[in-house]
C-alpha cells in the first residue's frame, strides 16, 4: 500500500504504465496465485480424504494380519454372518426411522414457531435448538443417566403412573428405540431451523389467496408449504440420511452395541471390529458399507449443481 | 376458515364476524403450547445435567427425586475444576479447538477466494468436489487414517499415534471443506465492482483478499469460526481411536474413560463434566446465536 501512496503522489505518466503493466501481469499471474491459493486445501483433500477413502477399499482386501490379498474374502466372510445382517438391518432402521421422526417433528415444530408473532420467536428458536448445540457426546451421557435402570429418571416419573420400570438400554427392543429417541431429539431441532427459515421464505400472499379459496389450513399445507418447501425438505433429509446412517456418538455412549450387539450400526460395529478387535481390514469392509449411500448423495447433489448451473 | 367457506356461497357476511382472530388467538394459543413441551423435551437432558451435578453422590445414590435437589453441593465442581487430570483435558480441548480454528482459516479462506472469484482450470469442479468431500462422514475415514498414521509412524520414525496433536491433522478435514464452501458462498455475494475498483487502483490479489473481502465477509468469516471451533470441541470419533493416554485425551473422550470406571458410574461428576464440556458451544451461541445458526445451516448439512 504504502508504494502505491507514493506513487501517485509521485509521477503521473509512470503510474498510469506501471499500473497497466501490474495489472496485466496480475491477470497473467492470476491462474498461478489462484492455484496457490487452493494447493492446500487440495493437498489436505487428496491426502487425508480422498486417499483413505481409497486406502480403505484396499485395507478391505487384506488378511487380518494385513500380509495378503484375500480380494473379496472379508466380504465373503461378512454375508456369512449373522452379526453383520442384523447391523444392516439395524442401520436402516435407525437412520430411516429416525430421520423420518426428525423430519415430522421439525416440520411440525417449525409451524408452531412460524404461527408465534416474529418478536418472540427468536427466544423459543432459541431453547429449542439447544439440543442441537450441545456436542452430542456430552448430552448422550445425559440421555444415559436417565435411562440408568437402578436410579433412572424416567422410570421413577413412570412408577407414578404404575407402569414398571422399563430396561431402556437392557432389552433390544427398547435399546433401538432409546438410540433412536436420542437421535431425534438431537437432531430434530435442525430441521426445524431449516424449515423455518424456508417458511419464512414463502410469499405470504399465497396463504392469503389460498385463505381466499377457502383452503383449510390442512389444505394451506399440503398444496401451498410443502410445494413451497419441496427442495430443502428434500435436501435437508438427504443430508440428515448420511449423517445419520454414519452415527458413531449415540450408539457408542449409550449401548455401545449392546445388549448382545442389537443396536450395532456400521460405524460402532466397525470401531469394535476395527480398532477395538484390531481386525482392521474387516473394520474397513465394514465401514465400506455406508459408501453406497453416499454415491447416492452423491448423485442428487451433483445433478441438482448441474441443474442449478443450467438456470444461471 | 368455515366463515370463508360461507361467505363464497352467499352473501350473509357478517354472520360470525370476527371468528377470524378468534380463529387466530386459539391457533396462537395451541402453537405456544406445543412450543413449550417441544421446549421442555428439548432443554429435559441439560437441566437434568445440572441438577445431577449439584449433587452429592450420597443423594443421588440414596434415589431421591431425582428432578430435585434436596442439598445443593459444588462440591462436583470443586473437585472437578482442581483436579488436574480433568483441567488436562479441557486444556486439551481448548488447545486443539483454537489450533484447528486457525489451520481451518488459513487453509480455507484463501481457497475459497481463489475459488469464488479466480476462475481457473477446473475451479468450478473443485468447489463442487469441496462439497462432496464433506459429506463422507468420519466413520468412514477413521480406520484408514489410523493405519495410515501407524504406517507413517513406522516409515519416519515419527510417533503420531497417542499424541493430542495428531488430532490438528486431521480436524481439518472435518472443517476445512465446509468452511471453504461457505466462504465461498459469502465471496461470491460480494459485488464484483468493489475487488476490481481494488485491482485497478493497484492492490494485489492478497490485499484484495485482506483489504476488501475478509472485511466485507466477516459475518461468514465469524460463522465459518464457530462452526470450526465447535466441531473440534464435540468431535469424539476421532480422538476416542487416536489418542488412548490418560494426559492426551480430549474432553468427551476423557469424561467417558477416566470418570466411568468398570461399571462404577460417578454420576454427580460424570454430568458435571458433561455440563462444563457442553459450556463452550452453549455460551458462544448464547452469544452469537445469528452467526451460529447462519454458519450451520448454510450448506444445510448437519443433523
Amino acid at each position: 500500500m504504502v508504494d502505491v501512496v507514493l506513487q501517485q503522489q509521485g509521477l503521473p505518466g509512470v503510474r498510469r504504465t506501471g499500473k497497466r503493466a501490474s495489472l496485466r501481469n496480475a491477470l497473467k499471474r492470476k491462474s498461478t496465485v489462484a492455484f496457490l491459493m487452493t494447493l492446500p486445501l487440495i493437498l489436505l483433500i487428496a491426502v487425508l480424504v480422498i486417499y483413505p477413502a481409497f486406502y480403505a477399499i484396499h485395507l478391505a482386501t487384506l488378511n487380518k494380519a494385513m500380509t495378503k490379498f484375500v480380494g473379496f474374502g472379508n466380504f465373503q466372510f461378512l454375508f456369512k454372518r449373522n452379526t453383520f445382517w442384523m447391523v444392516v438391518e439395524q442401520s436402516c432402521i435407525f437412520a430411516i426411522t429416525a430421520v423420518i421422526f426428525k423430519a415430522l417433528i421439525g416440520f411440525i415444530v417449525a409451524h408452531f414457531a412460524h404461527n408465534i408473532p416474529s418478536r418472540k420467536q427468536r427466544k423459543w428458536r432459541g431453547m429449542l435448538l439447544v439440543p442441537w448445540v450441545i456436542p452430542p457426546a456430552m448430552s448422550t451421557l445425559a440421555w444415559l443417566w436417565l435411562f440408568d435402570p437402578s436410579y433412572s429418571a424416567f422410570n421413577y416419573t413412570l412408577g407414578f403412573f404404575g407402569i414398571g420400570p422399563i430396561s431402556w438400554l437392557g432389552e433390544a427392543g427398547w435399546a433401538r428405540f432409546s438410540v433412536i429417541l436420542v437421535n431425534v431429539w438431537y437432531g430434530a431441532p435442525f430441521f426445524m431451523i431449516m424449515y423455518l427459515a424456508s417458511l419464512k421464505s414463502v410469499p405470504e400472499q399465497l396463504y392469503e389467496a389460498a385463505a381466499i379459496d377457502g383452503a383449510n389450513w390442512w389444505q394451506r399445507i399440503w398444496y401451498v408449504s410443502l410445494p413451497m418447501m419441496r427442495n430443502i425438505i428434500a435436501i435437508t433429509t438427504l443430508f440428515s440420511l448420511i449423517v445419520t446412517f454414519a452415527n458413531f456418538d449415540i450408539v457408542r455412549i449409550l449401548t455401545a452395541g449392546g445388549p448382545i450387539d442389537q443396536t450395532h450400526l456400521f460405524a460402532t460395529w466397525a470401531f469394535k471390529v476395527g480398532i477395538e478387535g484390531s481386525d482392521i481390514p474387516l473394520g474397513a469392509s465394514v465401514s465400506l458399507f455406508m459408501a453406497p449411500i453416499l454415491a447416492v448423495a452423491a448423485f442428487f447433489i451433483l445433478r441438482d449443481v448441474s441443474k442449478r448451473g443450467n438456470e444461471a | 376458515m368455515s366463515t370463508l367457506a360461507i361467505d363464497k356461497a352467499g352473501p350473509r357476511r357478517n354472520v360470525k364476524y370476527g371468528s377470524m382472530s378468534r380463529d387466530r388467538i386459539w391457533a396462537l394459543r395451541w402453537s405456544y403450547f406445543f412450543l413449550s413441551l417441544f421446549a421442555i423435551i428439548a432443554l429435559l437432558p441439560p437441566i437434568y445435567m445440572l441438577i445431577t451435578s449439584l449433587k452429592s453422590s450420597a443423594e443421588i445414590s440414596a434415589a431421591t427425586n431425582p428432578w430435585w435437589v434436596y442439598h445443593p453441593t459444588l462440591s462436583n465442581y470443586i473437585e472437578l475444576l482442581t483436579s488436574n487430570q480433568f483441567l488436562r483435558f479441557f486444556w486439551n480441548s481448548a488447545m486443539i479447538s483454537v489450533f484447528v480454528v486457525a489451520v481451518t482459516m488459513l487453509i480455507s479462506v484463501p481457497a475459497a477466494f481463489a475459488l469464488a472469484r479466480m476462475k481457473f482450470w477446473g475451479s468450478a469442479t473443485l468447489a463442487t468436489g469441496v462439497f462432496l468431500t464433506y459429506l463422507i462422514p468420519d466413520s468412514l475415514l477413521f480406520i484408514p487414517l489410523f493405519k495410515m498414521f501407524v504406517m507413517f509412524g513406522d516409515w519416519t520414525g515419527i510417533q503420531l499415534i497417542n499424541r493430542w496433536y495428531v488430532l490438528l491433522f486431521i480436524y481439518p478435514t472435518l472443517t476445512v471443506p465446509f468452511c471453504t464452501w461457505i466462504m465461498i458462498g459469502y465471496f461470491a455475494s460480494i459485488p464484483k465492482e468493489l475487488d476490481e475498483a481494488a485491482i485497478i487502483d493497484g492492490a494485489s490479489w492478497f490485499q484484495t483478499l485482506t483489504r476488501i473481502f475478509i472485511p466485507v465477509a466477516l459475518p461468514g468469516l465469524i460463522a465459518a469460526t464457530i462452526f470450526a471451533f465447535t466441531v473440534s470441541w464435540a468431535q469424539f470419533l476421532y480422538p476416542l481411536v487416536f489418542t488412548t493416554s490418560n494426559d492426551q485425551l480430549v474432553l468427551p473422550v476423557g469424561i467417558i474413560t477416566t470418570l466411568i470406571k468398570g461399571d462404577v458410574f460417578n454420576w454427580g461428576q460424570i454430568m458435571t463434566g458433561a455440563l462444563l464440556g457442553a459450556a463452550p458451544p452453549l455460551i458462544i451461541y448464547a452469544f452469537l446465536m445469528d452467526y451460529y445458526i447462519a454458519g450451520l445451516t448454510a450448506g444445510a448439512t448437519k443433523g
